[in-house]
């Protein structure tokens, strides 16, 4: 899942639960039914699930563009220079 | 949300979040509700009057409780538990409760009902106070919702009196 995705997932994930929180509890009260809220919401969570957590190719639409490896080869990095004393902490590659 | 386990983590407690506040506002929505319960006891006939050798007044009654609790029942109303109790004041305590019926009902379809019963538990005395005394039945309600807060309320029903002699 791409960048996008991620945050399209977790949008989608608390937009359709407090969708379907609404509609749940909005038929429930309506049809003086406890049982029908919780049957609502319970369906509605499965639903979210279904459609927020596997990674559907519609969460993959916009990749990362990496550099190509040429690109890499014509700015090479800056050698480090060799430090004498071995007791200092390695720097940070 | 980078990985399936992160996803489904954060939906599922995001998901018993929503139903927690779905519960919190199923109870207030109880108070939105206002009940007209209305009762009326008859005492029918005082069976027998005595002192028993201990020397506490123990009397047995027949009773007819009719109530309509069907307006305490909501959506979020698991049971309602509803008990008659006599009620009345000695020299020794400022309040006697005495629990006479008692009943749980389970669904609005039984909330109106009319009984016809002597008393379930037996009505002693702390002592020896009863001949003439005047006392209230009240009957007394605990509503249990299926999430959120119970609800207790009571109807006196006042002018009762015990007969004046053992017999």
């Amino acid at each position: 899942m791409d960048w996008q995705g991620q945050k399209v997932a977790e949008q989608l994930m608390q937009i359709m639960l407090l969708g379907f929180a609404a509609i749940a509890f909005a038929t429930g009260y309506i049809m003086g039914s406890f049982q029908m809220m919780i049957y609502i919401y319970a369906g509605g969570v499965v639903l979210t699930t279904l459609v927020t957590v596997p990674n559907w190719p519609f969460f993959n639409r916009h990749p990362l563009k990496w550099l190509d490896p040429s690109e890499v080869e014509k700015h090479p990095k800056p050698q480090q220079s060799v430090n004498a004393n071995s007791k200092k902490k390695p720097t940070k590659k | 949300m980078h990985s399936f386990g992160y996803r489904a983590n954060a939906l599922l407690t995001f998901a018993v979040t929503i139903l927690a506040f779905m519960c919190v506002i199923s109870s207030l929505s109880d108070s939105l509700n206002s009940p007209s319960p209305s009762a009326q006891v008859q005492v029918l006939n005082m069976n027998w009057f005595q002192k028993q050798p201990s020397g506490n007044d123990e009397v047995s009654l027949t009773l007819n409780i009719s109530a309509d609790l069907q307006s305490l029942f909501t959506w979020n109303t698991k049971q309602v538990f509803a008990f008659l109790a006599a009620e009345y004041e000695t020299p020794k305590n400022s309040l006697n409760q005495i629990s006479l019926w008692d009943g749980i009902i389970l669904s609005k379809e039984h909330a109106k009902f009319s009984i016809h019963t002597s008393n379930k538990y037996r009505l002693i005395d702390q002592g020896s106070n009863f001949r003439g005394k005047e006392f209230n039945l009240t009957l007394h309600w605990h509503v249990m919702p299926k999430t959120g807060k119970m609800f207790a309320d009571k109807i006196v029903i006042p002018g009762y009196q015990m007969p004046k002699e053992y017999r």
